[in-house]
């Protein structure tokens, strides 16, 4: 550590805290304060929890909770083929670091871009559609995008297509620091590919793996507004409708109510709130497995 | 593979399944999801350069013939440049103005002692995982108080904010690795608290410098809905409103679409073909490097 006057820190520091404040400090303090107002401009009468009584009534909301909850399905699949690509190319198979680049390609694009690629492609009339009909299998050219049942599946779709790149990056790094000798040892005792990857590789990359799948816990509750946005806009009607659009619905769009926004804002803040421990948790205990 | 050479590694490779039974499943799967990978692309490519009247007769196969008349089209379409051009003053400015405040305060953090400090980086480092959706309701009304919503520095002030967080966490880490010895004989000849941040720690940090700044640009120059909110104004687009807007005005004349998406990917791809070493050490830095 240097020898500082006792000032000399908070002056390094003055700068960042103005910035955090700014955008975070706060507006997560303003929130909780708008969600108990009737927000009209800038502010507005208080209401206690009338805004929260609202919301909690009211049943699109619901159905946008319930939505985010189906999302989740797709963190453990998600885990599983990034795991599996993962284990497949740290043998180091022939091409290995091209199969690494282009299957990482996904998540460079844009999401917007990657939306409208699909809804292109998944449209009744689209070239998903097309091919199935090619070959025979027309009874699956579903309407992807304008059927209400499917519409969901089909987002959650597209957000695995993109981040599973992610975890393959993820897990290959962590499996590529493992120690090479438990892995020898594993093989001369003669453990098949199975024994080594549930006894060897899976233990040792535990904490990578729950960091990946707590990340996209958060991904799947509170970062998909772009996939919905641009390939479904919550619809058809709101069958594709998640939290983040409903805030911004409310609060940007049609109705022009901060104070309902503001109220699913913080429980959504809540939410995170509640993933933060073990995902710091699991972020120290990665870096004592990188350091042993 | 680095092992080979003695004769228990010859026994290890053969049982690893290297190019034995192991090999053709092995390739199959890894063909099977490079194809999931690629096919849209493929699309996007192939599709791209058809009519719009043979893409409607034949939306699998191969342009016949290649026409590259879409890409004017979008061009003209959609104003891309102003939108390129809006998407980097934004992600310059506040990728900037974000590694100068972090260095700053990671500095502070990682060198110098002073009450409450293991408790601040802990919660600056958590908001790395709050989302902007949270916070956008009271900027928006702050920006449009100060005057500042649909501007430039506004949305850069907002931006740097957002990626703040994960600068400090990791620029903290990584002042924390040099040696204190290189430091403590510049404190010897001389040098101010200041002169070592800005002659020793950044300079030894270039590579963590340079991995932040890839990811942060990446982050700003994908996002939609900060952009969505605070920049509300044709003149002020984004690269990711454009396109999100341009998609859906061509929706029914799918080639200029797809010629406006790649068109609109060409600048992340290409830097990704020149940085990959700093895209993937970058996505990993946040979990497993730390």
């Amino acid at each position: 550590m240097l020898r500082t006057t006792r000032l000399a820190p908070w002056l390094y520091l003055t700068p960042l805290l103005l910035v955090l404040g700014f955008t975070f400090g706060y507006p997560l303090v303003a929130v909780f304060d708008f969600s108990l107002r009737r927000i009209r401009g800038a502010s507005g009468p208080f209401i206690g929890l009338e805004n929260y009584r609202q919301v909690l009534k009211d049943g699109v909301f619901h159905e946008a909770v319930a939505h985010n909850a189906v999302l989740l399905l797709a963190v453990p699949l998600m885990t599983f083929i990034a795991l599996i690509l993962a284990v497949l190319l740290f043998d180091r198979p022939r091409g290995w670091r091209t199969y690494r680049s282009l299957l990482y390609v996904p998540f460079i694009l844009a999401t917007p871009v990657v939306g409208v690629i699909f809804s292109n492609m998944l449209q009744l009339n689209g070239v998903v559609n097309e091919g199935l009909r090619t070959i025979g299998l027309s009874p699956l050219a579903l309407d992807w995008i304008g059927n209400p049942r499917l519409a969901l599946w089909t987002v959650m779709a597209v957000v695995v297509w993109r981040e599973v790149g992610f975890g393959i990056v993820l897990f290959l790094a962590r499996l590529m620091s493992i120690n090479e000798d438990l892995l020898d040892a594993a093989r001369v005792d003669g453990a098949s590919w199975w024994q080594r990857l549930r006894h060897v590789i899976v233990p040792q990359t535990k904490s990578v793996i729950e960091f990946f799948i707590v990340v996209s816990i958060i991904t799947m509750l509170a970062w998909v507004f772009a996939y919905v946005y641009v390939i479904t806009h919550g619809g058809p009607g709101t069958a594709t409708m998640v939290m983040e659009l409903y805030i911004f619905n409310f609060a940007f769009r049609m109705s022009q109510l901060p104070g309902i926004a503001s109220a699913v804002a913080v429980l959504l803040f809540l939410v995170t709130l509640a993933f933060m421990v073990p995902l710091f948790r699991l972020r120290s205990a990665s870096e004592m497995e990188e350091m042993s | 593979m680095s092992r080979e050479g003695t004769g228990e590694a010859e026994v290890v490779s053969r049982s690893a399944g290297q190019g034995g039974w192991l090999a053709v499943p092995r390739h199959a799967v890894l063909l099977f999801a490079t194809f999931l990978v690629l096919a849209p692309l493929a699309f996007a490519i192939l599709t791209s350069l058809k009519t719009l009247n043979n893409y409607g007769l034949d939306k699998l196969g191969f342009p016949d013939p290649v026409f590259w008349g879409n890409f004017p089209t979008a061009l003209r379409g959609g104003r891309f440049f102003l939108w390129f051009l809006n998407s980097a003053i934004l992600s310059f400015g506040s990728v900037f103005l974000s590694t100068a405040v972090a260095a700053l305060g990671a500095y502070a953090f990682a060198r110098m002692e002073f009450p409450g400090r293991g408790a601040l980086l802990a919660v600056i480092s958590s908001l790395m995982i709050v989302p902007p959706v949270v916070m956008l309701i009271p900027l928006f009304i702050l920006l449009t108080r100060t005057g500042l919503n649909n501007t430039y520095w506004g949305a850069i002030l907002v931006y740097a904010g957002l990626v703040t967080p994960f600068s400090v966490y990791m620029l903290t880490n990584f002042f924390k690795t040099v040696p204190f010895e290189i430091i403590e004989s510049a404190v010897m000849d001389g040098a101010s608290s200041f002169e070592i941040l800005r002659k020793i720690l950044l300079p030894l940090s270039a590579p963590a410098l340079i991995t932040m700044v890839v990811v942060n640009t990446l982050w700003v120059w994908n996002d939609l809905l900060v952009a969505l909110v605070l920049l509300n104004k044709d003149s002020l687009r984004t690269l990711m409103v454009g396109i999100t807007v341009f998609g859906s005005r061509y929706n029914s004349d799918v080639p200029v679409a797809m010629a406006g998406m790649l068109m609109a990917s060409v600048p992340m791809v290409l830097l990704y073909l020149f940085g990959q070493r700093y895209f993937i050490r970058g996505m990993v830095a946040g979990a497993v490097k730390g």
